[in-house]
């Protein structure tokens, strides 16, 4: 390493007077470095950078002076604002709830089914409920309360548990087989004790249940299915709304009623959650719910949207 | 390879090959089964495969004496090569996951398919892969040019770019089998830490005894930035990855940090790391290549030191700003806030610095499609840094958190930045080393810049759109106080930004396989070794 500094000894330097090559294109002088054939030029810093760092620094200062800024120890500088971010995210969710409060307050209790004849309130509050809706239940009951496989379907006429406004906000509230102590519960045993052969002929008789036309209680499964079915599921499958036992006349199904997935159904059981929600949305929101959800399963022009 | 090594070197690097197939066997004989086992058995077929490519060589002629007066080119080679293997591995993965976005049913039934495990090996594929071997690799060559000495060692680099390359292969394989500390760009296990810290150690002793042999009188700015690069990252990856192993057998780990101090280590890892890991190594990439490449002096020395000191102090302030509205406290915000507006100045002064010393050379961006992508990425380099400060300002912020917008700002960094400059300096390099004026194909590189070009602002513009849109949903309220959108709605209307983020992806990802396709055409073109001048001053003529 060469140690020299002195600007005459430097590459591309004028032995004599140390003056260094000029760049022909910008007219500015090099440094007299020179690293590989790298150079670079000797040009006087611009003035509108040290005014850009001093602007920069400027508003650093305001903004120091204004708001919570530097440590001391065990505090900080406040800042002249006295701004705190907890209590402005505390005042913000506040005003945004007084916006809510004036509707909302009417659904914390009272009559479900009367709130839902006040159309003017209807109106005002079922563009939040089907958000609440969205962000909440759509996960599983689809965004519209179609449903899927193993997910009831809401937009319909057919009801587990509770075909009211009432009996939807308990099951909200509580959940079905959640970890909630009043949650509903519900279990479909698994009847893998059976031979498979009468759980074949049970699967071919449920099948059958659903649509028009008498089931011949000559079939097989019919007295399997009195047997060891009619206890929750009623005589001839008609289900029990209180006890959770879905219908099997009907055509709504939840996991699906072909033979195939009754088999897997009796093989294995089914239980079924639905999350308690009562620690997660305030009374009002669980009610405001219950009727949209309920609006959902009634015919078009009567009921939601 | 070893043909560059003496026969006393070739029976160190062979002890060292030994040592790494023994590390890998203990890791194995520990582990038993599990990701740690999978680890060793990638190490042992490592050392095995190194000591059977030393043995190939072992009796064969030792180098020419006059190695020393030399450059020591064999591991930028390596280096780069590594470096066109990871882009295809990162930005392939980047692709695929970025496409599972939008066609969310595509994703196979088998565990390491899953979203969440691809993610990071894109992230660690390109950050650590691509980026990283890029940085060993130029570190090497322009260290030397500058300094005109030769590398401080004939095994060590070796070891750095090796080793390190067994650490992203540890990273990725790990995340694949579900392995990871679950921190943002340093998901990799405790043991694949303590190794990093031991290649990186090795880098820096390299760097800093080269430098000490140079010739020059002054370090030239570029080797100031890759030494930033390799202290701070050395600073922070230990910093961030203090961690108890749970056992010394496993690939688990709990970090010493908890609560709000994990989240602020972290986001001052996570931003530092873009700082000088995806900054500081790339601009000095940029300050050597650029004046190589166009043949003009760096237009002022004066703002080269102003940005650097700007740019190395202010940036460690900064992480805070990813935190805004957390639980992290309000004075800590408003520092990350205010430095990460005091960083615009120098961060613009080293784009105009780059842009300036264009002057006189403009002619060469219009024709040299090479220089072209240093000019755009020095221009990117601007748009993000200014687009960094501006939403690091709390109210900005606000709306921009949580958003695709941050996607949109880290890739018009790593893609518009970071990817063009590397791609202009492989192919300044890639010829040079192969002793040849130019590519095999200049058509291809012509190519390629469009591609990278056209893929850049697809994907950016689309994610700007998409950030704004989203910020603006999740905050409008209607007049009864209740949300205008559900959060799935706002996920809905994402779907065209996301199929033309794949878009631009995919583009880009083109751009880079004709890279690798031409620079291999190149190299198979090789006309001998690299034919820079000589180490020692030559006496004037």
């Amino acid at each position: 390493m060469s140690d020299t500094t002195d600007p005459r000894k430097l590459p591309s330097a004028d032995p004599h007077t140390g003056n260094r090559r000029v760049d022909p294109i910008t007219g500015y002088d090099t440094t007299g470095h020179d690293w590989g054939g790298i150079t670079e030029l000797n040009t006087a810093f611009p003035k509108i950078v040290i005014w850009a760092l001093a602007l920069t620094f400027l508003y650093s200062l305001v903004a120091w002076i204004l708001l919570p800024a530097w440590p001391l120890g065990r505090d900080y500088t406040r800042g002249i604002l006295g701004l705190d971010q907890g209590e402005q995210a505390i005042e913000g969710l506040r005003e945004l709830t007084d916006d809510r409060l004036p509707w909302l307050s009417r659904f914390s209790d009272g009559d479900l089914r009367a709130l839902q004849s006040d159309a003017v309130l209807i109106r005002q509050a079922m563009p939040a409920a089907e958000r609440l809706f969205e962000d909440n239940c759509s996960a599983c009951h689809g965004a519209t309360g179609r449903g899927g496989p193993g997910f009831p379907v809401l937009a319909d006429g057919y009801w587990l548990w509770g075909d009211d406004p009432g009996g939807i906000a308990e099951t909200i509230r509580f959940g079905i087989n959640s970890d909630h102590a009043d949650a509903r519960i519900a279990e479909m045993p698994s009847f893998d004790w059976m031979a498979r052969a009468d759980r074949l002929a049970l699967a071919d008789y449920v099948a059958r249940l659903p649509g028009a036309g008498p089931v011949h209680s000559s079939l097989p499964g019919a007295a399997l299915f009195t047997e060891n079915c009619a206890a929750c599921h009623g005589d001839g499958g008609r289900g029990d709304l209180e006890a959770g036992a879905p219908s099997l006349t009907d055509d709504a199904v939840i996991y699906g009623q072909d033979r195939s997935t009754v088999m897997e159904t009796l093989s294995r059981g089914r239980r079924g959650v639905m999350p308690a929600w009562i620690d997660r949305l305030s009374a009002a929101e669980i009610n405001l719910l219950a009727i949209y959800v309920y609006r959902l399963g009634q015919p078009v022009g009567e009921g939601a949207q | 390879m070893a043909d560059t090594l003496s026969l006393f070197e070739r029976r160190f690097a062979l002890l060292l090959s030994i040592l790494l197939a023994a590390m890998g066997m203990t890791m194995v004989a520990a582990a038993r089964h599990g990701v740690m086992a999978v680890h060793g058995f990638i190490t042992i077929a490592l050392g095995v495969g190194l000591v059977l490519a030393l043995g190939r060589v072992y009796y064969s002629a030792p180098p020419v004496a006059e190695r020393a007066g030399r450059f020591y080119d064999a591991p930028t080679r390596l280096g780069i090569a590594m470096t066109l293997i990871w882009a295809i591995i990162g930005m392939g993965a980047g692709v695929w996951v970025s496409a599972l976005l939008y066609w969310p049913d595509a994703t196979p039934a088998v565990p390491w398919t899953s979203f969440g495990r691809l993610r990071p090996v894109h992230t660690t594929g390109i950050i650590f892969g691509f980026g990283g071997n890029a940085l060993i690799a130029t570190s090497f060559h322009v260290l030397q040019r500058t300094s005109r000495a030769r590398l401080a060692g004939s095994v060590s680099p070796w070891f750095v770019l090796i080793g390190y390359n067994l650490f992203c292969v540890w990273a990725v394989t790990g995340y694949l089998m579900g392995s990871t500390q679950s921190k943002e760009y340093a998901e990799a296990e405790w043991y694949a830490d303590l190794w990093l810290v031991v290649v990186w150690v090795t880098y820096f002793v390299l760097y800093m005894r080269t430098l000490a042999r140079r010739e020059e009188p002054h370090i030239y700015v570029a080797n100031w930035y890759y030494l930033a690069f390799i202290l701070v990252v050395a600073m922070l990856h230990i910093v961030n990855n203090l961690a108890l192993p749970l056992r010394l057998n496993a690939a688990e780990s709990l970090p010493v940090w908890s609560g709000v101090q994990d989240a602020m280590v972290q986001w001052w890892y996570g931003h530092n790391a873009v700082a000088f890991f995806l900054t500081a190594g790339f601009l000095g990439m940029l300050y050597y290549f650029l004046p190589v490449r166009s043949g003009r002096p760096i237009w002022s020395y004066r703002l080269s030191i102003v940005s650097f000191w700007g740019i190395t102090f202010f940036y460690i302030w900064v992480g805070s700003h990813h935190l805004h509205y957390t639980a992290l406290p309000y004075w800590v915000q408003t520092l990350g806030m205010t430095f990460s507006v005091m960083l615009l100045v120098p961060s613009w002064a080293s784009a105009g610095n780059a842009i300036a010393t264009l002057n006189g050379a403009w002619n060469k961006v219009r024709d040299d499609a090479t220089l072209r992508f240093m000019f755009v990425a020095a221009v990117f380099y601007g748009l993000s840094t200014f687009e960094g400060s501006f939403l690091a300002i709390r109210p900005v912020n606000s709306l921009s958190h949580y958003t695709d917008w941050t996607v949109g700002h880290v890739h018009s960094g790593t893609l518009g930045w970071v990817a063009m400059i590397v791609f202009g300096a492989i192919y300044t390099l890639v010829p040079q080393l192969s002793g040849r004026e130019t590519m095999a194909s200049s058509r291809a590189v012509e190519w390629h810049f469009w591609l990278a070009v056209a893929g850049t602002l697809i994907y950016v513009v689309a994610m700007w759109n998409a950030g704004i849109t989203q910020g603006l949903m999740w905050r409008a309220y209607n007049e009864n106080g209740a949300l205008s959108y559900s959060f799935v709605q706002s996920v809905e209307k994402m779907a065209p930004y996301y199929l033309l983020r794949t878009i631009g992806g995919a583009l880009f990802l083109a751009g880079a396989v004709i890279c690798v396709l031409n620079c291999r055409a190149t190299v198979l073109l090789a006309k001998g070794e690299a034919a820079d001048r000589p180490l020692v001053r030559q006496p004037a003529e």
